[in-house]
């Protein structure tokens, strides 16, 4: 080809739309746009009720005339069923117990439904419950009712975990993701993207080892000690599937503000940087099952995270952005280079960048 | 992080900044090739550091944008079959066909499995001798010597299940393509460095002299990005039009010969369709006839395939420069990252992916802080 003899151009061209999805992908589970648009779309609509429209980790309701119960549920089908840092029993418990504590509220009570696999091995369910009993004991809670399936071969990955809680919430405590306010500091109790690198080397589908162990842990005592030092804390959630990007977002939709970033001040461990640039992930859109995210009122900032660091699980706490008044149900974040983009909710399945 | 921070340092980027300002005098367009380089701007905002009279103009370089719809259905009717293993990089698995995606054939029962190697591909194929596994070879130069081993390896292992469905592109074809075309306002390139790390830029000087453009070869992190686009204004300022190498960590000008070699034993070179832009001549590699025996196309009989296109959408010109994303009616409104109405909407690489992303509210920001 020659510059004499341009290309014929066949006009701007384009597939037409997708036709709706009438079937579940694996975007729908992602914890992102797919799995909050099914959420809306399928559940919210056949079972509305307050509780649940609110749209929290746990559903708030009262319990006689002063009472007031965290409660919330959690599947667990994490493949491999161990891998560094933790396995699903842990993550079951632990799951459940944050769940019900990111409404401030005391958790009390588990209870676990098991689906197994036929051929699974006892020894495997033997570790898979101890893990559980040691994650409860450490949180303080009681498994207080169980249910038992067992499924073909084939039917299952070994085995699958449904844990549901309930908390007791505390006089005052009025906490969720449409409290924040412009003004609020937004803090992280600890370096992203931790167990999702974790679980996918377990798997093998890196390509290369990676040292980093899974977070998975039980932080109502971290929130405990944070209530304890401030009762203007106006929302805790863990940034569990769609990563600290997507939990913001929610929490800037639900309370309609806007939330800004310093990309500078937050934590990543180099091993989770360097295998998120290797392959094209952003860490955060990373799953987390041990942090989680405080919003407080800016006067209380420095006495929550003083607070936190005292804890096991709140060491790196740090404060990362601030709550604007706008632009509203949006997350921004100021780039190390000091320019400001977008970060928007995680759209599907998380996929790696092919050069 | 070690041979990351220093290429993200703030100073740095200030200094180059500053540098690019004070040697611009006038308006220039430059285009960056490559969606990776796309990507990379549009996360690190760099397109809003830069001075006004700088253009950038978004490249065709993200293969998964340019794949055409024809393969994307092929690669759907095949996928589908029950005797078939189907692999992919995950990118592709989201681009619409012309009626469904691969996430969308995998949910209706189709075997379809993201790797992130097409070696992979083969030891599955080594793994499941009752089923034929196909890879999805797509990709510029960078992809090229990878997807050739696979084929080589299956040779070598004596599979008689493995094969590929090739629709690789080459970026100096291109260059030609949108330098030729009666549209073109690219008046100096930032080449893709990973592309030239397997290439080298050896077939860049012929370019450069014939179309009168400075060519830059450049990397991905912002100060690689801005060093480059400061060595094209500086050409572009004093009217030189020569191939520079700013990406020299990484890039030789023979490239990687070995890769090169590889990718001649198993590749040969033809006219290729890129997705919205149209054929170009000489653009694409196919399989030469020895390796036959491993192209899908010829494996799978997959019957007439009736493509569907929607006037809708702009990628066409979004992919040759001429148009912007966010100048496009749907973007952001009919046409998002989970409902692309465009290839160039669903891959990272693909500009209006990135745009949206992470363009999309600068506006409001600003308006919101002033």
């Amino acid at each position: 080809m020659t510059a004499e003899t341009p290309i014929t151009l066949q006009g701007p061209v384009c597939p037409a739309p997708i036709t709706q999805r009438d079937r579940i992908v694996m975007g729908h589970g992602s914890g992102g746009k797919l799995s909050h648009d099914l959420i809306a779309k399928r559940f919210l609509p056949a079972f509305t009720n307050p509780a649940l429209a609110a749209g929290d980790d746990a559903g708030l309701v009262a319990a006689g005339p002063s009472a007031r119960l965290a409660i919330s549920t959690d599947s667990h089908v994490v493949w491999p069923l161990f891998f560094p840092g933790g396995d699903i029993g842990r993550l079951a418990v632990c799951g459940t117990v944050n769940d019900v504590a990111m409404l401030g509220a005391r958790p009390l009570y588990l209870t676990a439904g098991f689906i197994l696999e036929e051929g699974l091995e006892l020894d495997v369910l033997e570790r898979v419950i101890a893990s559980m009993r040691a994650a409860a004991e450490e949180a303080g809670v009681q498994i207080v009712a169980g249910d038992t399936k067992v499924v073909q071969r084939g039917k299952a990955d070994g085995l699958y975990v449904t844990t549901a809680g309930v908390g007791l919430v505390p006089d005052g405590v009025q906490i969720g993701g449409a409290q924040a306010r412009p003004g609020d500091t937004v803090i992280v109790s600890g370096a992203l993207g931790d167990h999702g690198i974790a679980v996918l080397a377990a798997r093998g589908e890196l390509g290369f080892d990676a040292d980093v162990q899974s977070d998975v842990a039980p932080l109502n005592h971290l929130i405990a000690a944070i209530l304890a030092a401030s009762p203007n804390v106006h929302v805790l959630r863990d940034p569990t599937r769609g990563g600290l990007a997507t939990t913001l977002n929610e929490i800037a939709q639900q309370a309609q503000v806007g939330i800004v970033l310093e990309e500078r001040a937050i934590p990543v461990r180099a091993p989770v940087a360097a295998a998120s640039e290797m392959l094209g992930f952003d860490p955060l859109y990373i799953a987390n099952e041990g942090k989680l995210v405080v919003v407080v009122a800016p006067a209380d900032a420095a006495a929550v995270l003083a607070a936190m660091r005292q804890t096991r699980y709140g060491e790196d706490a740090v404060a990362i952005g601030t709550v604007r008044a706008e632009p509203r149900g949006r997350v921004l974040m100021k780039t190390a280079i000091g320019s400001t983009r977008v970060v928007d909710v995680l759209m599907g399945e998380m996929l790696p960048r092919i050069c | 992080m070690k041979y990351l921070d220093e290429f993200r340092d703030a100073e740095l980027v200030r200094k180059q900044i500053d540098e690019i300002r004070r040697l611009t005098t006038r308006r220039w367009a430059i285009m960056e090739i490559c969606g990776g380089q796309t990507h990379s701007i549009m996360r690190h905002g760099l397109d809003e550091l830069l001075p006004a009279e700088i253009e950038l103009i978004h490249g065709p370089g993200c293969p998964v944008c340019v794949t055409p719809l024809e393969l994307i259905d092929k690669a759907i009717a095949i996928a589908a079959r029950p005797d078939v293993i189907f692999t992919s990089f995950g990118d592709m698995l989201r681009v619409p066909g012309s009626d469904e995606d691969l996430f969308r054939t995998r949910a209706g029962g189709g075997d379809v499995r993201v790797v992130y190697s097409p070696l992979d591909a083969v030891k599955i194929a080594q793994k499941n001798p009752d089923k034929h596994v196909v890879f999805f070879a797509i990709g510029f130069e960078t992809t090229a010597p990878a997807n050739a081993m696979s084929v080589w390896q299956a040779r070598q292992l004596g599979l008689r299940n493995f094969s590929v469905l090739v629709s690789h592109v080459r970026v100096p074809p291109a260059m030609r393509a949108i330098l030729g075309s009666p549209y073109n306002q690219v008046q100096g390139f930032l080449a893709a460095g990973h592309v030239c790390a397997v290439m080298g830029y050896w077939e860049y000087p012929p370019i450069a002299a014939e179309y009168k453009v400075p060519i830059v070869v450049t990397g991905f992190e912002p100060v690689d990005l801005l060093k480059g686009v400061a060595m094209t204004v500086r050409q572009l300022e004093a009217g030189r039009h020569e191939v520079e190498n700013g990406y020299a960590r990484v890039v030789t000008e023979a490239g990687n010969r070995p890769a090169q070699d590889l990718i001649q034993q198993v590749f040969e070179p033809c006219d290729r369709k890129w997705r919205g832009i149209g054929v170009i001549p000489d653009s694409g590699w196919r399989l030469r006839a020895e390796f036959a025996d491993f192209d899908a196309e010829q494996r799978f009989d997959v019957g007439a395939i009736n493509t569907k296109e929607s006037p809708l959408c702009i990628s066409g010109l979004v992919l040759q420069g001429r148009r912007k994303p966010d100048e496009c009616p749907a973007f952001g409104q009919a046409c998002t990252p989970e409902h692309p109405l465009g290839a160039t909407m669903v891959s990272s690489e693909g500009a209006c992916a990135a745009y949206y992303r992470y363009g999309r509210l600068a506006r409001e920001l600003a308006q919101s802080e002033a």
